[in-house]
């Protein structure tokens, strides 16, 4: 992946196991978002293939529309967070569950049977979400209104109501203190057992990464210099150095 | 929190409004004083003093400046109270009103009312409410597009325009009746509107607004040069909507005017033309609304909120830009026709950019996204200059005036839209009530 004459994206060869939890690390710019950013279809890679396995056969993700990636398995967050602020916490999870939805321009003018019994069951749907979460007691309240903790939680929620196979965090403990990222720890795995999902995480709290991953990836200048378990990555030389400069 | 902050919370300074009020009231006469005060005659060249007009300028000035100092102070200290004690959605007297519990039976006698109306009423005030019930049609169908979807549309009169224009050629030239022509403009301003949104696909705020507002100078200027809708001459002679073929003023207004406190000067036609917006109204209100809260407005509003975002929940913002561009023009195109055979006279006059920012003023200051809002808007910006003929030469100027208050004190218009209410309780077998 290219800007102009910057190359922010090259020569990455990543894999992500089935119900595993990966993280992506490296310092800033490294090309971590714009990683996400082409995996979900907002850039269009210069070259490259991006294949994700659903038990229906491989599938090519290159060149796809955001809303068809998502709609195929894949959702994510975003490093600052992008809520419908001036809709309820509810509508917001609703506004998820669209691409799981049916109803068109008719079913809407004339909330046929059909319609209706949809509308319900995902606003049933949506109020559950909320609910093993712990946000069901704002379901009704504007998002804006949330605290900033509640709003980081409700985007991933948001995330899980288009029911993916893999999703993809950028940076979900930007701003939390040290107890929020705990909680956060212990949410990531219980959504993964829950709804039986992968993971993959861009971040740049090492105890969280350290603690909460399986696999972790390190970016700099666009590559990928390193790849390994916990372990591994910790005694990599050319992690430490890439982090700490060149002394280490 | 600082004594400041503690002493803002606490209350309104009324005296330090005051003070700083009459500060800049002296200021004011200060300023004006020298100009306002001393006039020179011209005849003796003697200097005439005029005090009182300064009193008059710096005592209205106080009044002006305090009323203005004060009623910020009070906003600014409700936001700061409602920030302290973060309570649930914000209510005012008007949500309370229109979430009551008689909810329902005041609609019914409004409707009543309204049905009765034409009945005992001036033909004027029938004509006059015809064209109120166009607007409001036109809010609701732009409110589609800018209130719910965020899309800028300031060429939205040229559907409107499409419409009126598609009944009055096919009448003139075909003779065809509006009923049939109803449906068939709405068709026409719906494709349109495909037609314009392709095109703009790409462009959001400024952009959009400044491409629409081309697209309705393009349509005005093509319908005055055209030979077919014979140029500014316009189409005159439209046929009002007709009834199984009845002669409305020769058969049945006789009968009702030995029953009924009717006008004698009635048109029957408008009377019916009345009834058919009524009802119009009513479809449009039942439409907005339900769609408001379905998967399609639901997409609608996260495209306003946040495009990405809203790609990245798997909503194509292509097909949700389209549908909200064409189906706001589908009732712009529906207020046309109805247009055409209330006034069976149109030329590109009454299709202007004005027109355009009246129905946008209508949403913005009725409420962006909100029904109710819309309604009022249009009511107040139709009747309100009727009423006031008396100012019609402030119009514009208060017109401005209202629009900077409204800006300032309730920038979500008059009547804010209110989500809608999920309600739930888990303890019972799953199920979900709304309110
Ligand atoms: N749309 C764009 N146009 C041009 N350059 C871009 C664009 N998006 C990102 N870049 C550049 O690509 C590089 C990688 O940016 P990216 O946002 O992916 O970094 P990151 O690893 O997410 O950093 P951070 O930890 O700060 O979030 C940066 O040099 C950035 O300036
Ligand atoms: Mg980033």
């Amino acid at each position: 992946m290219s800007f102009g004459g910057l190359l922010a994206l090259d020569q990455v060869d990543f894999q992500i196991g089935a119900g595993s939890i990966t993280a992506l690390i490296g310092p800033n710019g490294a090309g971590k978002t714009t990683f996400f950013n082409c995996l979900t279809g907002i850039y269009i890679p210069t070259s490259g293939t991006i294949t994700l396995n659903q038990p229906s056969g491989p599938r090519q993700l290159h060149g796809l529309r955001p809303d068809q990636v998502t709609t195929l398995g894949l959702a994510r967050t975003f490093q600052n967070i992008r809520l419908f602020n001036d809709l309820t916490v509810l509508e917001n999870v609703l506004i998820g569950c669209h691409c799981r939805m049916k109803a068109g321009l008719l079913g809407a003018l004339f909330r046929d049977r059909k319609t209706r019994a949809e509308e319900r069951a995902m606003a049933e749907f949506s109020y559950q979400l909320l609910d093993r979460y712990g946000l069901g007691g704002a379901a009704n309240e504007l998002t804006k209104n949330l605290p900033y903790g509640a709003q980081r939680r409700l985007e991933i929620v948001r995330a899980l109501a288009t029911r993916p196979s893999l999703l993809l965090l950028d940076e979900p403990a930007a701003g939390l203190n040290i107890g929020e990222t705990r909680e956060l720890e212990d949410l990531i795995h219980i959504i993964r057992e829950r709804e039986s999902l992968s993971v993959l995480l861009i971040e740049h709290d090492m105890s969280l990464v350290m603690s909460i991953s399986e696999q972790i990836y390190v970016m700099e200048y666009g590559r990928v210099i390193a790849r390994g378990t916990p372990e591994v990555i910790r005694n990599d030389s050319r992690v430490i150095q890439a982090y700490l400069g060149e002394e280490a | 929190m600082t004594r400041e902050s503690a002493h803002q919370t606490a209350g309104l300074n009324w005296k330090r409004e005051l003070a700083l009020s009459l500060l800049t009231a002296l200021w004011l006469g200060l300023l004006t004083g020298p100009l306002l005060v001393c006039r020179l005659n011209p005849t003796d060249g003697s200097i005439v003093y005029r005090w009182p007009l300064l009193f008059y300028v710096a005592g209205g000035g106080f009044i002006l400046s305090s009323v203005w100092r004060l009623l910020l102070a009070r906003r600014n200290l409700r936001r700061r109270r409602a920030e302290v004690a973060l309570q649930g959605p914000k209510r005012t007297w008007v949500d309370l009103l229109l979430a009551s519990r008689r909810r329902c039976q005041g609609l019914w006698l409004v409707m009543l009312f309204l049905i009765s109306l034409p009945f005992w009423a001036s033909p004027y005030t029938v004509n006059i409410l015809i064209t109120a019930l166009i607007y409001i049609t036109l809010g609701l169908g732009l409110n589609i597009v800018v209130g719910v979807s965020g899309l800028l549309n300031l060429g939205y009169v040229a559907f409107y325009a499409i419409g009126a224009y598609t009944y009055a050629l096919l009448n003139y030239y075909f003779g065809l009746g509006f009923w049939l022509c109803l449906p068939l403009g709405a068709l026409t301003a719906t494709i349109l509107g495909l037609l314009l949104g392709f095109p703009v696909l790409r462009l959001k705020g400024d952009y959009l607004a400044i491409v629409t507002l081309g697209f309705g100078e393009i349509v005005r200027l093509l319908l005055t040069n055209m030979e077919v809708t014979r140029g500014p001459r316009g189409l005159a002679n439209i046929s009002p909507p007709g009834l199984f073929g009845l002669d409305l003023n020769a058969l049945v207004k006789p009968r009702l005017l030995t029953w009924l406190p009717l006008d004698p000067n009635m048109d029957m036609n408008k009377v019916f033309l009345f009834f058919i917006m009524l009802a119009l109204v009513v479809l449009t209100i039942l439409a907005v609304f339900r769609l408001e809260n379905s998967r399609l407005g639901r997409a609608w509003l996260a495209l306003r909120e946040d495009e990405i975002a809203c790609q990245a929940m798997g909503i194509n913002r292509v097909r949700a830009k389209l549908t909200a561009f064409a189906l706001g023009a589908t009732w712009a195109g529906l207020a046309g026709v109805v247009f055409a055979s209330q006034v069976t006279f149109i030329n590109p006059t009454s299709f202007t950019f004005m027109q355009s920012v009246m129905i946008l003023s209508i949403v913005v200051l009725g409420g962006m996204g909100s029904i109710p809002g819309v309604i009022i808007g249009a009511l107040v910006l139709i009747l309100l200059p009727e009423e006031l003929r008396a100012f019609a030469d402030y119009r514009m100027l208060l017109f401005g005036a209202a629009m900077v208050l409204m800006m300032v004190f309730r920038p979500g218009g008059l009547i804010q839209s209110v989500r809608q209410v999920y309600l739930y309780q888990p303890a019972q077998p799953p199920d979900k009530g709304q309110s």
